[in-house]
């Protein structure tokens, strides 16, 4: 069994999965249920000032979308944050901490955009014994209306700053949990780190509106007739995380800046391919509210068989992908492949033809008896086929070797490396040096 | 109950009624609107699906499947009647095993076709539900075809060449229309008067009349038939029965399947009908395993299929094969019935054991005996009085292109023709592409 154990930022978990902050980790009843369960770590739902708390709609909060069979593959949520009184979620993390020592208590925060609202939650914060903080310039809905959350979150300048008031305020380590409702992630990432934060994690839910009831026409979730944008996650989101993930762990000005990776994260695989892209934990929230905490005991195994069948230690993981994310001008040209087609495998359902043919390249022949074969003076690898065939497997991008021939071009395939920087029909090609 | 399955020779009343209920109640209870759409996501909707090429009706199968997916089962009906007006029987009387089942990518794939029969009937039980009639008919022609037999070829050319506008009189031999969906088929495969239901609602189209009694060639003759009408459509299906030509075949206890399986469909009550203790099926059809199923599920203590060649050569898909045994049918292979021994009444059939010799069947010499108080023969139909002046084929009518016969206006089509397998959905797509042709000649004509 490999070792899972985490040390982020100088806070130890058995284990690098965490719960997100979010309705999973808002009282104690539910977090010491996570801890029982097997979770390292978890991010206490975002905490407000001092005072009556916020209040949530009284009908649905949510709305998804389904896959095959209702499977659950995107989930969008109008909550805001606790809705409980501050006092009395400090005293249960506090309860918490103290009985569930080994693992990490991270808090999450969102107070207005002034000093002294952030100056004087801190200490309240502290004196729970909690590991770190997290700051909530993520939340896409409601709180943004009141400048807090997301609207934080799409100003570099107010990152920068609510993260240095942090700073200077507590000896807790900064998480700032970033919004992915913006164009450029690298901004609000180097803001934060110019704040001094510890690490950033994201991403945030995403704005959205899951659908619109063809009925009443009101989207949904409906409150009463109409619907408001709400945070979309859950395995729909992923892509969008993970290249948010990249973009962090490649910038030259934040390299290195620690990440906690959150975005549809459902299985061990998911965790380790944020973690391989330079996340040093992994948050959970979508998976848990759609098949309870158990499920963190796959992600555990999974994880740990993973490492020890491949010889890698937790840290070895930890971002070593990164070095193959790069731009799309670098990627090699004179890499060759054709897409084959296993006979034995197929099971001659044709939607590699139709996707080929319809959309793509006419590069898919299909004969009386349904024999499916590849054209391979029309392919140009685009891969559709390999996506849309049902069976795992089945096609497959096979790399011609450097002296063979592109039937498609006629040009010999070589195993140099060439890209688009020196192409010769790119305008701005540097020329070759003599 | 006054009898038991033990009780000796042929008697009612050998299960209790609630038994016999629960036996003949739907095989396959129908899919719910959940299980529809878990098995509507299993559909890979294939390019030039392989189950379209085995329908025989080419029902756009991937399509209906994919509006049943996607909310409108009706929609889904739609396409399916589209091609199939008899599209609710046919999805539960079609071998699917057979055809497109088993053509289905997730067959080859994993050995689990997409449930395609049962959504068939999940989207046109729905859209009959509603009660309402899908077509309308085009504007009047003012010509009128006959048409010959109410079964499923009947039914699905008068019903295309109503749309089209003709006039159309449909004559049957029997009280009932439907023809084998009402009288031919096990009673579990179409519960509550689905049949007598479906033919009601396929004539709420308009412009089709029903004349039951009417039995060619006894009634009617085909020259008053071509003379009285613009064109003629002969769907009277295989009425007579092949003879066992077995000693002793007289003998009380000997009947013919297909009547014992349409005495079970007209049965008001069920425990008044006569089944024995021990009950011989002879044949390999969908009619002998009809039947014989049909005799356990009355209370026969024994029930025995004899075929004459082996299991892959029987006519019976192996699924029907499986639900037999499952009832507790015991088929016997590579045997014949040589005598039915008794002394008067059937006490027993004796067969002898067969063997391939060529193309030809040979008896072995080796003999036993099996009970039998009743025996029942499936050993196949035949054309019963073929109207004079048509050529026949292999004891069929001779048909040529969309069914034409070789008397001119005058088409045929399902059992009765040549060609095709005797299936339901055979003789709906023999009916329906008649009709289409009828309608070509009569507006070319016109």
């Amino acid at each position: 069994m490999a070792d899972l154990t985490s040390n982020f930022l100088g806070i130890k978990s058995p284990n690098p999965f965490w719960l997100a902050s979010a309705p999973p980790t808002d009282k104690a009843y539910n977090v010491v249920r996570a801890f029982k369960a097997g979770w390292g770590g978890v991010v206490w739902k975002t905490l407000g000032e001092a005072g009556p708390p916020v209040v949530n709609v009284n009908g649905p909060r949510y709305g998804a979308i389904y896959g095959a069979d209702r499977r659950l593959l995107g989930l969008n949520n109008i909550e805001l944050i606790t809705d409980r009184p501050l006092e009395v979620n400090l005293r249960e993390i506090k309860e918490v901490k103290r009985d569930w020592p080994d693992r990490a208590m991270i808090v999450s925060l969102m107070v207005p955009c002034e000093e002294n609202a952030w100056k004087s939650i801190l200490p309240l914060v502290e004196d729970t014994g909690a590991d770190g903080i997290e700051l909530n310039f993520g939340c896409p809905h409601g709180m943004s209306e009141r400048g807090m959350g997301s609207a934080v979150g799409q100003v570099p300048e107010y990152i920068e700053m609510v993260t240095r008031w942090c700073k200077q305020y507590t000896r807790m380590p900064v998480i700032v949990k970033l919004t992915p409702n913006i164009t450029d992630i690298r901004y609000p990432a180097r803001a934060a780190a110019r704040g001094g934060a510890d690490a950033v994690s994201l991403i945030n839910t995403i704005s959205s509106i899951t659908s619109v009831d063809l009925g009443s026409f009101s989207p949904e979730p409906s409150i009463d007739g109409k619907g408001s944008h709400g945070g979309y996650c859950g395995p729909a989101v992923k892509p969008i995380a993970l290249n948010m993930v990249a973009e962090i762990s490649r910038d030259a000005e934040t390299a290195g800046l620690p990440i906690s990776g959150i975005g549809g994260v459902t299985t061990w695989r998911d965790a380790a391919e944020f973690m391989a892209l330079g996340a040093g934990t992994v948050q959970v929230c979508t998976a848990a509210m759609t098949y309870g905490f158990k499920i963190v005991e796959e992600m555990k195994s999974g994880l740990s068989q993973y490492l020890d069948d491949s010889g890698q230690s937790l840290n070895d993981l930890i971002g070593r992908a990164v070095p193959n994310v790069t731009d799309w001008q670098y990627l090699n040209l004179n890499y060759v492949t054709k897409a084959r087609i296993d006979q034995d495998a197929c099971i001659n359902c044709g939607r590699c033809y139709a996707a080929c043919e319809d959309t793509s390249h006419q590069a898919i022949s299909m004969s009386e008896d349904r024999v499916f074969e590849v054209i391979d003076e029309e392919c140009v690898a685009c891969n559709l086929c390999v996506n849309v065939c049902p069976v795992e497997g089945c096609i497959t991008m096979e790399e011609l070797a450097a002296g063979v021939v592109d039937q498609r071009t006629g040009k010999t395939v070589s195993d140099d490396y060439a890209n688009w920087t020196t192409h010769p029909n790119n305008p701005g090609a540097a020329q070759a040096a003599e | 109950m006054t009898n038991s399955p033990f009780t000796p020779g042929i008697a009612p009343a050998r299960l209790d009624a609630g038994t016999l209920s629960e036996n003949f109640g739907d095989l396959h209870a129908p899919l719910d609107a959940h299980e529809a759409l878990v098995a509507a996501d299993r559909c890979y909707f294939c390019h030039d699906a392989p189950c379209i090429t085995a329908c025989p009706t080419s029902i756009d199968i991937p399509l209906f499947i994919r509006q049943i997916a996607t909310g409108t089962p009706e929609a889904a009906a739609r396409t399916i009647f589209d091609q199939n007006i008899l599209g609710g029987m046919c999805a539960r009387v079609c071998p699917t095993e057979t055809l497109c089942e088993e053509a289905c990518v997730r067959e080859k794939a994993e050995g689990k076709p997409v449930l395609i029969g049962q959504l068939q009937r999940y989207a046109t039980d729905t859209l009959m539900a509603a009660g309402t009639h899908p077509y309308s008919r085009a504007a009047s022609t003012g010509r009128k075809v006959a048409v010959v037999g109410a079964g499923p070829a009947g039914l699905a050319c008068a019903h295309r060449l109503a749309m089209h506008g003709h006039d159309v009189d449909i004559l049957d031999a029997r009280e009932k229309g439907g023809g084998l969906n009402e009288y031919g088929i096990a009673a579990y495969k179409s519960v509550d008067g689905f049949a007598e239901a479906e033919v009601n609602w396929l004539l709420q189209i308009g412009g089709i009349r029903l004349l039951t009694g009417r039995a060619l060639g006894r009634d009617v003759t085909l020259d008053e038939l071509r003379s009285d009408y613009d064109a003629v459509f002969l769907g009277m299906g295989l009425s007579g029965v092949n003879a066992l030509r077995a000693d002793g075949e007289d003998r009380s206890g000997v009947s013919d399947a297909v009547g014992f399986i349409a005495d079970l469909r007209q049965a008001g009550d069920l425990s008044a009908l006569p089944v024995g203790r021990n009950v011989a099926v002879i044949g390999g059809g969908m009619t002998a395993v009809d039947a014989a199923v049909q005799s356990k599920l009355l209370g026969a203590e024994n029930v025995t299929i004899v075929y004459r060649r082996g299991r892959d050569a029987m006519p019976a898909s192996r699924y029907e094969q499986d639900l037999a045994a499952s009832k507790g049918v015991r088929i016997i292979f590579n045997a014949m019935p040589v005598a039915v021994l008794g002394n008067g009444a059937a006490t027993a059939l004796r067969c002898e054991y067969t063997r391939a010799e060529g193309r030809s069947l040979v008896g072995t010499g080796e003999t036993f005996d099996i009970p039998a108080d009743q025996v029942l023969k499936a050993i196949g139909q035949a054309l019963d009085g073929a109207p004079d002046g048509l050529v026949l084929d292999g004891g069929k009518i001779a048909v040529t292109g969309a069914g034409q016969t070789s008397a001119e206006g005058v088409w045929a089509g399902g059992d009765c023709a040549t060609g095709g397998d005797d299936l339901t959905v055979t003789a709906v797509a023999e009916g329906r592409d008649a009709a289409e042709d009828i309608h070509a000649m009569l507006t070319n004509a016109g």
